[in-house]
């Protein structure tokens, strides 16, 4: 095996077996920041002996052996120094028992993980960047590359969000009760936070990163696997895997963007939207009412399921946006609904809709509002108003491709015959 | 990127004999590990090939010829679909499944962007074109 396929092949038992060693370590010495180093630890053994010795035949064993080894001298370190042990609450006996439970016998570790990286102490962006390195396996300089800042900007989130979580105490667990829904909010929001970026990016020149996607949607999966009876897990992977099953439709060749009702449905992905439809029928099986995740997935379900644009049921989908209204109510879903009401019943049925969100602040600067409704306009037949509405647009977006669109739009709707 | 992994035929399961509760539960469990991991889109069994058919397509015509077929070394008894970062990802897990006298190949599952110039703009429009038609016979 020649040094280049030992570290492939080091890097995908890295990418199939980190975020379980972390989650494992974390338990056993009760800090995320000196589980992660433990596994790291591990990994640089790996990449030095595995290219000249071969890749052992359970690789997963190998490594928490090596990690093991070096939590039992860090701690007799640490007892030595005679520091922090009491503070930790932890002494080499104690370590040395939580050592001797095998990984695989505490199934909710990952579980664990999962709610620790994304505890609400944590800022936002922080607990996306800790979230992607230890459960989706990435390195800093992936998290990096995929959110467009610097690598030390994402060094340093982690640093400080593993140093919080110690500072804070926040407890290796799996909240109980009414904190167990709040704080899985938290958790599928931050799964769906990298699935966006990686969907439609917030800035640069690529409409998509599909990787982000499949990390994302591989997040969720792995949350589906691990909480079985949540129904809003299901309803978010459904969400994600529907929206997923239509990359390939999105961009023509120039990467333009190519908008919904205008794809190819050939290029849809059937084995992701027969995921899809199956994860949104478990949520809607393990709810008595929708979340708002399970509703986004049944909008996006009524798109997979028609075979044509014409096809789409858009009274469903207007009243299915009324029900979103209801469990998430926002300026945005308000939206979404003018534009299905204007494809159920017509552009004069929703122009009020829109007009009647002009003032939502948190519209201001959302540059969807005037795109929407310069559509409208150029429909009802008011091809000015409409091109300065789309102009507006395209001055609000951050995307360069999404902005090209805009304008060719605001040009088409002026320069139209007979307008 | 998708891989297809291609469980190779034996004699046994060309013979029709089924797993045991013990080849089953290792196999539940190896499938559990791999939907936990996020990575299972589809993992099937096929039945022996001699409740199969094939087809062959010459000038003179199309025949359709029962099974079973021989050469076993070249039949499939089932697949697995899986949804991985690398060719090296796939392998490692595949590793860690439970077969003790067995043969699989794994092969990676083609997106249009693979095949480069030689799919030309016509040829991907009559690729779609053929897709979409299938799928509105299927009603979907």
């Amino acid at each position: 095996m020649t040094v280049t396929e030992a570290h492939r092949t080091i890097e995908a038992v890295w990418r199939i077996e980190s975020a379980k060693l972390i989650a494992a370590l974390t338990r056993m010495v009760r800090d995320v920041g000196l589980a992660e180093e433990l596994a790291q630890d591990a990994l640089v053994a790996a990449l030095e002996q595995w290219p000249a010795s071969g890749v052992p035949s359970n690789p997963a064993a190998w490594l928490m052996t090596i990690a093991k080894r070096r939590a039992i001298d860090h701690f007799r370190h640490v007892k030595m120094a005679e520091r922090k042990h009491e503070e930790l609450g932890l002494d080499l006996e104690t370590v040395r028992q939580a050592i001797e439970v095998e990984p695989d016998e505490v199934p909710d570790d990952l579980l664990r993980l999962i709610f620790t990286a994304c505890h609400p102490v944590l800022k936002t962006e922080a607990r996306v960047a800790l979230t992607l390195r230890l459960l989706g396996g990435l390195t800093t300089d992936e998290i990096a590359r995929a959110f467009l800042v610097p690598e030390a900007t994402v060094a340093q989130r982690i640093v400080r969000a593993k140093r919080t979580l110690a500072q804070k105490k926040v407890p290796f667990e799996v909240p109980v009760g009414a904190e167990l829904a709040e704080r899985l909010g938290s958790v599928l929001e931050v799964v769906y936070l990298i699935f966006n970026e990686g969907y439609s990016a917030t800035a640069g020149d690529d409409l998509m990163r599909p990787q982000l996607c499949a990390d994302a949607i591989r997040l969720g999966r792995i949350l589906a696997g691990l909480a079985p009876a949540e129904p809003e897990v299901f309803g978010l992977l459904a969400l994600m895997e529907l929206q997923a099953s239509r990359t390939r439709a999105r961009v023509t060749a120039e990467g333009e963007p190519i908008l919904l009702l205008d794809q190819n449905r050939a290029k849809w992905d059937r084995l992701l939207i027969n995921h899809g439809l199956a994860a949104l029928e478990r949520a809607e099986r393990l709810a008595s009412t929708r979340g708002p995740y399970t509703v986004q997935a049944a909008i996006a379900a009524c798109h997979a399921r028609a075979g044509s644009s014409a096809d789409t049921d858009w009274a469903r989908i207007a009243a299915l946006y009324g029900e979103l209204a209801q469990v998430a109510p926002s300026p945005v879903v308000e939206l979404n609904r003018a534009v299905a009401v204007s494809m159920a019943s017509g552009p004069a049925a929703a122009l009020p809709l829109v007009d009647a969100l002009a003032e939502s602040p948190a519209l201001a600067r959302y540059h969807l509002l005037p795109a929407v409704r310069g559509d409208l306009l150029a429909k009802l037949g008011r091809p000015e108003e409409a091109r300065a509405e789309f102009e507006r647009a395209a001055g609000m977006t951050r995307n360069a491709r999404e902005r090209d669109v805009l304008l060719a739009r605001a040009k088409e709707v002026s320069g139209a015959p007979g307008e | 990127m998708k891989f297809m992994v291609l469980v190779k035929a034996s004699e046994e399961t060309e013979a029709g004999v089924l797993p045991t509760e013990q080849e089953l539960t290792a196999m539940g469990k190896f499938n559990e590990e791999l939907v936990k991991a996020g990575v299972l889109l589809a993992a099937e069994g096929l039945h022996p090939s001699s409740k199969g058919v094939r087809l062959k397509y010459t000038n003179e015509g199309t025949s359709v010829i029962d099974g079973p077929f021989a050469e076993t070394k070249e039949l499939l008894a089932g697949f697995w679909i899986l949804d991985v970062k690398s060719r090296e990802e796939a392998v490692e897990w595949l590793k860690r499944a439970p077969f003790e006298d067995a043969e699989i190949e794994i092969r990676q599952v083609f997106a249009p962007e693979d095949f480069g110039e030689a799919y030309t703009p016509e040829l991907r429009e009559a690729e779609e074109r053929m897709r979409q038609q299938s799928a509105e016979q299927h009603g979907r």
